[in-house]
């Protein structure tokens, strides 16, 4: 459903990705996994075309995304909740997550997605018309899940939706993260927590320093002595 | 009586032609985040519009031509000398917006000449409030700022788009990630600016019947102030502002022994509040971004 080939990025004249290629089939949870400045968040940032690639394609369902502008992406299927949340500070929940559906002409069909998406999150629903830049962290984290969720991806990719939460709501997260695939929806989470990513994932893909240098079912790197001693602290 | 409400509806009607001057400044600030210094002359742009169309009689005709020229003269400036350098350096883009007001400028002199040109547009007359003789025109000025503030605050607060609007203004590339199309939001804003500016020049027109090339430049400047006293980047605060400055241009010039002072009073009152506010009234700090 994703194919990522040979992608390289530089900022000015450092190359941040060093071809690195990887799949994603329909249904899968696939976690990417590495160090800070690996270039994870580079690579989530070329896919939905915030940063140009210098060279490789990126191919998402039959659509070269290399060569689709940032703003034409979402309608194809794709949603992606980005590093540190950014949510619309000034606007309301409920502003923020029909900001979500912005690429939508179905009135019912966006009334049904945001039941769908309250159903995930009730906290939303409570606060759907507070400030979205006064609301905690957490709920920071999950107004940026359902915003994702209103444009009815095929495929969400999450950029390290555990940062800077309590192990409760890690927990809570992880578990959303799970329903929103069970219910269709195809996951790339990119993650600090390798341990809770990769007991969720199906398979998974470490980088360092731009590129991949293991890749496995998850349950294979759970056990890798290497993957053990460098991402899992043991 | 007689002097207090004359001088306070000068000032609320010179007031609410800042404030829609100062939107323009405000909104492309916010959203495109430049100082677009040609703004101005755009204004002065609208008032030859309606100069040539004056020509042909009709009022109504030549306000709406103004609006429209200027939307499409806005638009154009946009594309052509600040999409290109969008990532390039704020002073570059200064440099170039000080630029198209010479050029905006030069043009006119060169069509029509550098002698100042007499364009009544309309004729409204005084009537009498509270046996106190105003003039018609201020109140329609006043009437006009009030529709358009409430309109563009109800559009921004309530339509899709202007949660767009707010949401480019925060942060382009979130924006980008909901499907919002950056360029076309800042063609829009550059859009609405210019608009406001015609019908500032329109208002201006009304009180002073007289038009040169720089017509635009004192109220521009002017207009920068309030917005930067209100916030720069604030709705709310580009028309606090405007009608702030606009009161007490109109107070200070009521008094005779600071009236030849009235520009530099106002600028003072900038200097002033920036002192104490570094924002403005309701300018928020910036965040820190990414
Ligand atoms: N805008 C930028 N300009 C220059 N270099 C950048 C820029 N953004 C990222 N980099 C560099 O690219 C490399 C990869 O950064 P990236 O943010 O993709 O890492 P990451 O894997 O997401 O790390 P983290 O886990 O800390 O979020 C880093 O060395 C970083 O310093
Ligand atoms: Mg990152």
């Amino acid at each position: 459903m994703l194919k990522v080939e040979n992608l390289s990025v530089y900022y000015g004249v450092i190359q941040a990705i060093k071809g690195v290629s990887f799949e994603i089939n329909e249904g899968e949870i696939i976690a990417l996994i590495g160090a800070n400045g690996a270039g994870k968040t580079t690579i989530l940032h070329t896919i939905t075309g915030l940063i140009d690639a210098k060279s490789g394609s990126i191919i998402f369902d039959g659509h070269e995304l290399t060569k689709t502008p940032a703003h034409k992406i979402v309608s194809l299927g794709m949603a992606h909740v980005p590093e540190r949340r950014r949510i619309f500070q000034e606007l309301s929940v409920l502003a923020n997550l029909k900001l979500g559906a912005y690429t939508r002409k179905d009135k019912s069909e966006i009334e049904e997605t945001l039941k769908m998406v309250y159903e995930h999150f009730p906290i939303l629903k409570e606060r759907k018309n507070q400030i979205a830049g006064t609301l905690s962290g957490g709920e920071q984290q999950m107004l940026a899940m359902g915003r994702a969720l209103m444009s009815h991806p095929k495929i969400i990719l999450m950029d390290e939706p555990s940062m800077g939460l309590s192990p409760l709501y890690v927990n809570e997260i992880f578990d959303i993260i799970k329903n929103i695939n069970k219910s269709g929806t195809t996951v790339l989470l990119v993650e600090q927590n390798a341990k809770k990513a990769l007991s969720i994932a199906n398979r998974a893909y470490v980088l360092e320093t731009g590129k991949i240098a293991l890749e496995g079912n998850s349950q294979e790197l759970l056990n890798n002595d290497s993957i053990k001693k460098a991402y899992l602290g043991e | 009586m007689e002097l207090v409400l004359p001088t306070i509806i000068n000032g609320l009607s010179l007031g609410g032609t800042y404030a829609m001057i100062a939107l323009g400044y405000t909104m492309v600030y916010g959203i495109a985040k430049m100082l677009n210094f040609a703004h101005g002359d755009i204004i002065m742009v609208g008032g030859y519009i309606m100069y040539v169309c004056m020509a042909m009689g009709n009022p109504l005709i030549a306000v709406v031509a103004a609006v429209i020229g200027c939307v499409l003269l806005g638009m154009t400036v946009e594309k052509v000398a600040y999409k290109p350098l969008r990532g390039a350096s704020p002073l570059a883009v200064l440099i170039t917006a000080i630029g198209v007001s010479y050029l905006l400028q030069s043009l006119a002199q060169i069509i029509f000449g550098s002698a100042n040109k007499m364009v009544m547009i309309y004729d409204f007359g005084t009537i009498k409030l509270f046996d106190v003789t105003v003039q018609v025109s201020s109140l329609i000025t006043l009437a006009i700022c009030v529709v358009v503030m409430v309109i563009l605050t109800l559009f921004i607060k309530f339509t899709k788009l202007g949660h767009a609007m707010i949401a480019v203004s925060e942060d382009k590339g979130a924006a980008q990630l909901m499907g919002v199309n950056v360029n076309g939001i800042i063609t829009l804003t550059f859009a609405i600016g210019s608009s406001l500016a015609a019908l500032a020049g329109f208002f201006y027109l009304l009180k002073s019947p007289s038009i040169s090339s720089t017509l635009g430049a004192m109220p521009g400047i002017k207009a920068f102030t309030a917005a930067v006293i209100g916030g720069i980047g604030s709705i709310p605060g580009a028309m606090l502002g405007g009608i702030f400055l606009g009161l007490v241009e109109s107070i200070s010039y009521k008094i005779t022994a600071i009236a030849p002072y009235t520009d530099a009073i106002e600028f003072a009152i900038l200097i002033a509040i920036l002192l104490v506010r570094p924002n403005g009234f309701l300018g928020k700090k910036r965040r820190e971004k990414v």
